[in-house]
């Protein structure tokens, strides 16, 4: 990766990925897999356009993928509820990933959302239970899964699908505790202080390198992955094809221990006097 | 609208409803403490019969917050409590200005470390490992510390086979400590999900207010969800929904009545039957006495 990129700022970088014509996993998916054969519904409740998941091909190994969409156009966004899951949407992703479990199939999370959905049906069908069932259980996950953020990853609606044995970004892509926006009114009381919020919340790919949250940095097309959405995703398939082959050597034990350590690890905290 | 704007509205609910140490009644020439105003049905009641009738609104049964120390003091036995990991300060993993100090006040102020207390205790003669969130430290925001603590409390009850009872409370994620926060709903899940693998019962008792980050973890994943009469329990803000849908909510949105109604919460007990309710769910958790159902 260029320098000049390493440094760019987080402000920059939300440009980037708000750019019409930024590629989604709609765009990415017959780039990379082959045969998707997409699945439907969480067996409870309905269908989730937020969430699109199945089973492909890459490059001859048979996968789970699992998806976050937005929308590339009004009514493609009017369908996936602009890349905001509702919480049927997380128990379809679950479904999936148990199935990947049972067929002993790798699980792809492409993640893209700026968080979520917060209404009064996403409450009511317990949203919050949802997200939590989904982090617990992708954590003891008996297959590898590989999570690769794409453009937003945003809040407790990414991180759902970021419980993972790799975190992968893409260069421009951020990763937060919520939206820069949602920060900025939080702390600031003023939504529109959100470039200034992205520059201090350390949410680049590189930040999140640093703080060991994210593993590796997947680079776009020069001037970012609208410019050459073909490029990235031959860049995301080559990191893709470097990750099966690492985590899918690992026996279980190591893989579930790797998993829960590399969570259990993080966090700032001293103790101020040592323990009796 | 832009959708991200739904977060301009998120700042009246956090500066009228949970600012960090504002008391919710701060819109009346009465002074600070003397009267007790429900958030819930508005209703003013003087101070000392409020805390006299166990911080509970007289008139609606609204269960109101009580300091760790107090939520101890009427749910575990008495002096069985052997704190864990007293001492554990958090850092500042982001560089978020002020933290630092901010953290050095309300430490002051609060006489917590940070917050959440966690320990193991006995109910009525029954070992537990007890955790309990203070919502006077920071809205019991998830940060470093609440995360560590929490997942070395399921660690310790998973390695002694001890149940896990938890008294939640949190505004969620702590925002000063960025995604190192959001990271903490990992880890509590994850150490929860251990313990659950080993067979252990784990409560949780929602407290006022349950919701964000701590919502979407630890609190939603009890084998039994145990809630108080009233308290606010949701995942997103009420107000960044009702920005969401334009229009006023119904009062008891998010309240524990309305989790239970939806199928979230298994049981709402009234503060007063906390401690009883609680040993009875533990001794129903031991094995059948030897020769239960023999024939003679």
């Amino acid at each position: 990766m260029n320098n000049a990129n390493n440094a760019m700022p987080a402000s920059k970088k939300l440009d980037i990925i708000r750019t019409i014509g930024r590629p989604t996993v709609r765009d990415y998916i017959p780039m990379i897999f082959d045969d998707f054969f997409e699945m439907h519904g969480d067996r409870q409740f309905r269908d989730d356009g937020a969430i699109l998941g199945g089973v492909a091909y890459f490059k001859g190994v048979p996968v789970t993928v699992i998806a976050q969409v937005k929308g590339r156009t009004l009514d493609e966004n009017k369908q996936c509820n602009f890349g905001m899951p509702h919480p049927e949407g997380y128990r379809k992703a679950l479904r999936l990933a148990h199935q990947a479990e049972k067929f002993h199939r790798p699980v792809i999370c492409l993640v893209d959302t700026a968080g979520a959905f917060c209404g009064v049906d996403a409450e009511k069908r317990g949203q919050g239970e949802a997200i939590a069932r989904s982090i617990m259980e992708f954590m003891e996950l008996k297959t590898p899964v590989i999570s690769i953020i794409l453009g937003e990853g945003g809040s407790g609606g990414a991180l759902a699908m970021c419980v993972c044995d790799e975190l992968a970004m893409l260069e421009n892509a951020i990763y937060s505790v919520i939206s820069p926006r949602g920060f900025a009114s939080i702390l600031w009381k003023n939504a529109e202080r959100e470039r200034e919020a992205a520059d201090i919340m350390h949410i680049t790919a590189d930040d999140l390198v640093s703080l060991k949250v994210c593993d590796h940095i997947i680079k776009e097309s020069e001037g970012g992955a609208h410019t050459d959405p073909e490029q990235t995703a031959e860049y995301i398939s080559e990191y893709i094809f470097e990750a099966l082959k690492r985590n899918l050597q690992k026996g279980l034990d190591e893989m579930l221990n790797g998993r829960y350590n590399r969570f259990r690890t993080i966090g700032e905290f001293e103790e101020t006097v040592p323990q009796a | 609208m832009q959708l991200e704007d739904l977060f301009s509205v998120v700042k009246t609910r956090f500066n009228n409803e949970f600012g960090d140490s504002e008391p919710r009644h701060g819109k009346t020439d009465i002074p600070k403490g003397l009267i007790f105003k429900c958030p819930r049905c508005s209703n003013n009641t003087f101070m000392e019969d409020f805390t006299a009738n166990g911080k509970v609104c007289p008139r609606c049964n609204y269960h109101s917050r009580l300091t760790a120390a107090e939520r101890l003091d009427i749910t575990i036995d008495k002096e069985s409590l052997v704190e864990f990991d007293k001492e554990m300060i958090s850092k500042n993993p982001i560089d978020f200005p002020d933290y630092g100090k901010k953290q050095a006040e309300l430490r002051e102020k609060t006489g917590l470390k940070d917050a959440v207390i966690t320990g193991r205790a006995t109910i009525r003669g029954e070992k537990i490992v007890i955790i309990v969130m203070d919502s006077n430290y920071m809205m019991a925001s998830m940060g470093s510390v609440v995360g560590e603590k929490i997942a070395r409390a399921f660690e310790y009850a998973t390695e002694h086979r001890l149940p896990v009872i938890a008294f939640t409370a949190s505004g969620g994620a702590r925002m000063q400590e960025g995604i190192v926060s959001l990271m903490q709903m990992a880890k509590t899940s994850g150490a929860v999900g251990r313990h659950s693998n080993a067979g252990l019962l784990y409560i949780t008792v929602l407290t006022d207010p349950t919701t964000g980050g701590v919502t979407a973890s630890f609190a939603s994943l009890g084998d039994i969800i145990i809630a108080e009469p009233k308290v606010l329990i949701g995942f997103a803000g009420r107000r960044v929904i009702e920005g969401t849908i334009k229009q006023k909510l119904p009062d008891d949105f998010q309240s524990a009545e309305f989790m239970l109604e939806n199928g979230f919460v298994d049981m709402i007990v009234e503060r007063k039957k906390m401690r009883r309710t609680l040993a009875h769910l533990l001794k129903l958790h031991k094995p059948a006495p030897k020769g239960a159902l023999s024939d003679e």
